[in-house]
């Protein structure tokens, strides 16, 4: 297993290039991006700081409620980022489908990364009885693909 | 008194890795000049060419979207709270289209 260890060059800490996420968030993430199949679904799964743990999973709104396009909505942008820093909290994991192509970020996905140190993991929904999900670090307009490791029962979920 | 603003992480390259500045102005834009006279930058990744706030960057000023109150011109007082996040976005369309549909929404939000 490739857990590659690293120290990332633009100086956000240790890179670890692994997610590692619970099967029961990976299968709530999975049934938020068919739920809301054909429009893209996005979210973000948020973890104590400093822990790269995605423990809390938020289904958010998608405000351009399009088959090709996700953006949050200002206002619970602004309420969930506020209530993660309450609870001491960081976006570990962001996620939005794409559901007519393949799980790998679009230029429109990298020009638009604004949170370096969190995992942008993509669910593809273009086949309708399985989905590819894959993970990514967008540093700087750089795309590094990362392992996901799907375990069980590492938060209550 | 001043304006505390909270800087996201992508930004704080130009405030020495603060996540919270103070600054003072009357409006958003007179802000972004004095945060901009000692965080060389900030206002270039805030602001467009053109003069307009970046359509992918929300501004808040307290709880509010300063799309709402004003944009730059929005009025300021000490004391207020400027939140600043990168528009969490993307998606499967090109980026060319993407920033169409995104400008239009734009619009229909400002009223413009």
């Amino acid at each position: 297993m490739g857990t590659d260890t690293s120290v990332c060059p633009t100086g956000h800490g240790r890179v670890v290039r692994v997610l590692t996420i619970d099967s029961a968030i990976i299968d709530a993430i999975v049934a938020h991006a068919r739920r809301d199949h054909p429009d893209e679904a996005c979210g973000v799964v948020a973890g104590p700081i400093g822990r790269d743990l995605p423990a809390r999973h938020i289904r958010m709104e998608n405000a351009a409620r399009s088959m090709t396009f996700y953006e949050f909505d200002s206002m619970e942008h602004l309420r969930v980022w506020r209530e993660m820093d309450d609870n001491d909290e960081e976006p570990v994991v962001i996620y939005h489908s794409h559901t007519a192509t393949e799980a790998y970020p679009s230029r429109t996905d990298v020009s638009f990364a604004g949170e370096p140190g969190a995992h942008y993991l993509l669910v593809s929904t273009r086949e309708p009885d399985s989905e590819e999900i894959r993970s990514f670090r967008i540093v700087d307009g750089v795309v590094t693909e990362e392992e996901v490791n799907i375990v069980d029962a590492t938060v209550d979920a | 008194m001043a304006i505390e603003v909270r800087i996201p992480t992508i930004l704080r390259s130009y405030t020495g890795g603060a996540k919270v500045v103070e600054g003072s102005g009357d409006t958003l834009g007179g802000l972004l000049d004095d945060l901009d006279a000692r965080h060389n930058g900030l206002k270039g990744r805030l602001v467009t060419a053109e003069g307009g706030l970046h359509r992918f960057v929300n501004v808040y000023v307290n709880d509010e979207d300063i799309r709402f109150l004003g944009g730059l011109d929005a009025k300021l007082s000490d004391g207020d709270s400027i939140t600043i996040l990168p528009a969490v976005a993307g998606g499967a369309l090109g980026f060319v289209a993407a920033a169409a549909i995104a400008g239009q929404r734009a619009a229909a939000r400002t009223g413009r």
